[in-house]
């Protein structure tokens, strides 16, 4: 019965957004921009990323009683395929570049590295008679890539000198297998990012669908609709509608943009598909926070405020930014975050679309969409249309 | 149904609406016969718009009752608002849409046919003085033009009962002239209609009857001409002063 007037404020509302340049940026241009300059900003960086580290070092054991030990930490450095070595001849020298980004790393090989190393062949099996030293290693710590690559790289460095370049070939009976990580080392960091982008993206309508409402009431027109046959189901319907056309529009348009500057995340289609009803599900959850933003805004002007606060912890809390150990916590009851994670797994991990977690992440965030969409519908028939 | 063989268009008893201390309405009883022009008259403040949006299911009073065609505007609130067309004293629209696409969703709300609707908008549109606007977004409008497209946005249904606050406020000469000739000839299709004003002369010139109404209550009800009699005044502002021994534009 009401199909018709849902329909005619389904169009209604295609029409205030495409007339109106500033939801259009928001809802349509905002997306492919973030995904192109993110994408394009942070889609070289690490790629291939072993092959250009710029390791400044420093031989402190120049005097030793047998300098062939530093030399050969030297040589098997040098010997890393990717490690540019540059010496220093001073600590401060070494900082200061580190520091000014033009090192990756910089190391110094201690006095008495060499009677250390000596030490150990003397006696290797009586730990006491040793005389200890450390290699200082200190790495840019601006630089993600380099953080995680050189601890392992020197570690290995200091293996094959004391041990030999046959060390790290030897046939052992323990097997360490590669974590899945240094897999990731070849990605490049919008890959990381990638999947935090797609939800980031569509996080903005909470904004569009606060502002438009309040703008509606503040206009009298919620009212003036409140006089004709008009359903408060109808309405609700032809607003939620309304967003899903455009959560489409915005997804499809995210993905062509991250394809069209070379993103290829490791899935397949069923997998697009997946992420494609992910951010479905998502964009629920985004119009019921936007409706509760424009039930407890007095007035159009600080919806967008308001909003904000919806806003801002799911995309701190849940897309691409880095979370320390508190965040993390709190980031359990951000639904970005399960869409993030889900997609992460199946773009970046390149695990099959039948794995259980994405599924109960999809589950989850379908959940918290359609509970907080009802909330948002009640809140706002019941006190949002003043 | 019951609607069409009802006696009255408007029935109100007893009708009292409170804001906290403010009686915006007080005890006012009324009956708006089919096919009848009723003005309600008084100055700012009066109560007219508060009528008006209980009329509309847009407010419930405190006390008494009101009902449209026989439909309490409480308890059948969905049934009232097939039979009405409302233009609000703020005339909302949708800034983004023309003028035409404002009629035209009001038109679909109402599940006017499809091609009855569009004849009608031409016709309206036309009648109202507002075809060669149409297409402009109503955003780019002057206030007598939103007037003029608010009207019809209440109209564009065919109401049976047509609930008009203030339709003709700060507009010029001509468009009002425009808007009475268009409200006049929707009476004669037997529609029921209210309009409120604080403009004497409008209520003078068009209205079957009129109520006066101050401070919330009804002081005096008649054609405009057995008023002027009855209080032996050349005009209704001389009626209003009689009455309350305040003029009416300065009270506003
Ligand atoms: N929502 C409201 N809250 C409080 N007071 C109101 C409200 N609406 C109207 N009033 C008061 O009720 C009285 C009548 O207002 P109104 O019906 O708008 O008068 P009119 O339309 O005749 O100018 C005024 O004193 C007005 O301030
Ligand atoms: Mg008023």
């Amino acid at each position: 019965m009401g199909l018709r007037r849902t329909r005619s404020l389904v169009m209604k509302n295609m029409k205030m957004f495409t007339r109106q340049p500033a939801v259009v940026f928001l809802l349509l241009l905002f997306p492919i921009i973030v995904t192109a300059t993110f994408g394009l900003a942070f889609g070289g960086m690490g790629e291939g990323g072993l092959t250009n580290f710029d390791v400044g070092l420093l031989n402190l054991d120049t005097t030793a009683a047998d300098p062939r030990w530093a030399e050969s930490f030297e040589g098997n450095l040098t010997e890393l395929e990717g490690i540019t070595v540059l010496y220093f001849d001073a600590n401060e020298s070494g900082q200061s570049e580190l520091l000014q980004g033009n090192l990756d790393a910089f190391i110094v090989v201690p006095e008495g590295f060499g009677d250390s190393c000596t030490s150990y062949w003397n006696s290797p099996f009586n730990g006491s008679t040793w005389t200890n030293t450390t290699v200082e290693l200190y790495v840019d710590s601006g630089s993600m890539i380099a953080s995680s690559a050189m601890p392992p790289l020197v570690q290995q460095v200091v293996l094959s000198t004391i041990f030999g370049n046959e060390a790290t070939t030897l046939d052992l009976p323990v097997d360490i297998g590669s974590p899945a990580m240094v897999e990731a080392s070849t990605f490049s960091q919008w890959e990381f990012m990638a999947p935090g982008i797609f939800a980031f993206a569509s996080i903005f309508m909470i904004m569009i669908v606060a502002q438009s409402l309040t703008v509606e009431r503040d206009g009298g027109l919620l009212k003036r609709l409140g006089t004709t046959p008009l359903k408060s189901h109808e309405f609700m319907l032809s607003q939620v509608i309304s967003y899903m056309i455009i959560a489409v529009i915005q997804v499809l348009l995210v993905f062509a943009t991250s394809f069209v500057i070379g993103y290829r995340p490791a899935t397949d289609a069923s997998g697009l598909v997946f992420a494609f009803g992910m951010l479905l599900a998502f964009s629920l959850v985004n119009v019921g926070f936007g409706l509760i933003a424009a039930t407890i805004s007095k007035s159009a002007e600080i919806a967008t405020g308001v909003s904000f606060i919806f806003i801002m912890p799911q995309m701190f809390l849940g897309t691409f930014m880095p979370l320390g150990g508190g965040a993390e916590t709190i980031a359990r009851i951000m639904p970005s975050n399960y869409v993030t994670e889900a997609l992460t797994t199946l773009f970046l991990r390149g695990a099959p679309v039948t794995t259980l977690s994405v599924w109960m992440d999809l589950a989850l965030v379908s959940v918290i969409g359609v509970v907080v969409l009802l909330m948002g519908v009640l809140l706002f028939r019941r006190y949002g249309t003043r | 149904m019951s609607s069409t063989i009802s006696k009255h268009a408007i029935k109100i008893e007893n009708l009292t609406k409170r804001f906290g201390k403010i009686t915006a309405v007080d005890d006012l009883s009324l009956e708006i016969g089919w096919g009848e022009l009723f003005g309600l008259l008084g100055p700012n403040g009066a109560g007219k718009t508060t009528v008006i949006n209980i009329l509309s299911t847009l407010l419930e009073p405190s006390d008494g009752v009101a009902s449209v065609a026989d439909n309490d505007v409480i308890f059948s609130a969905d049934e009232v608002r097939r039979i009405i067309g409302v233009c609000p004293q703020e005339p909302s629209f949708y800034e983004h849409l023309t003028g035409r696409e404002n009629i035209e969703l009001f038109g679909d709300l109402h599940e006017v046919p499809k091609d009855l609707l569009k004849d009608r908008i031409d016709i309206m549109l036309q009648k109202i003085g507002l075809e060669d606007d149409a297409d402009r977004r109503a955003g780019q409008y002057s206030g007598g033009m939103i007037r003029r497209v608010s009207t019809v946005m209440a109209l564009i249904s065919s109401p049976r009962v047509a609930l008009l606050d203030e339709p003709t406020v700060a507009m010029d000469p001509v468009s009002r002239r425009a808007v009475w000739d268009f409200i006049r000839e929707l009476k004669n299709n037997g529609m029921a209609i209210v309009l409120t004003t604080h403009y004497m002369e409008e209520a003078e010139e068009i209205c079957d009857r009129v109520g006066i109404i101050d401070q919330g209550k009804l002081i005096a009800l008649g054609t405009p001409k057995d008023l002027m009699e009855q209080h032996d005044a050349k005009d209704l502002e001389e009626v209003f002063i009689r009455l309350t021994g305040k003029k009416l534009r300065e009270a506003v």
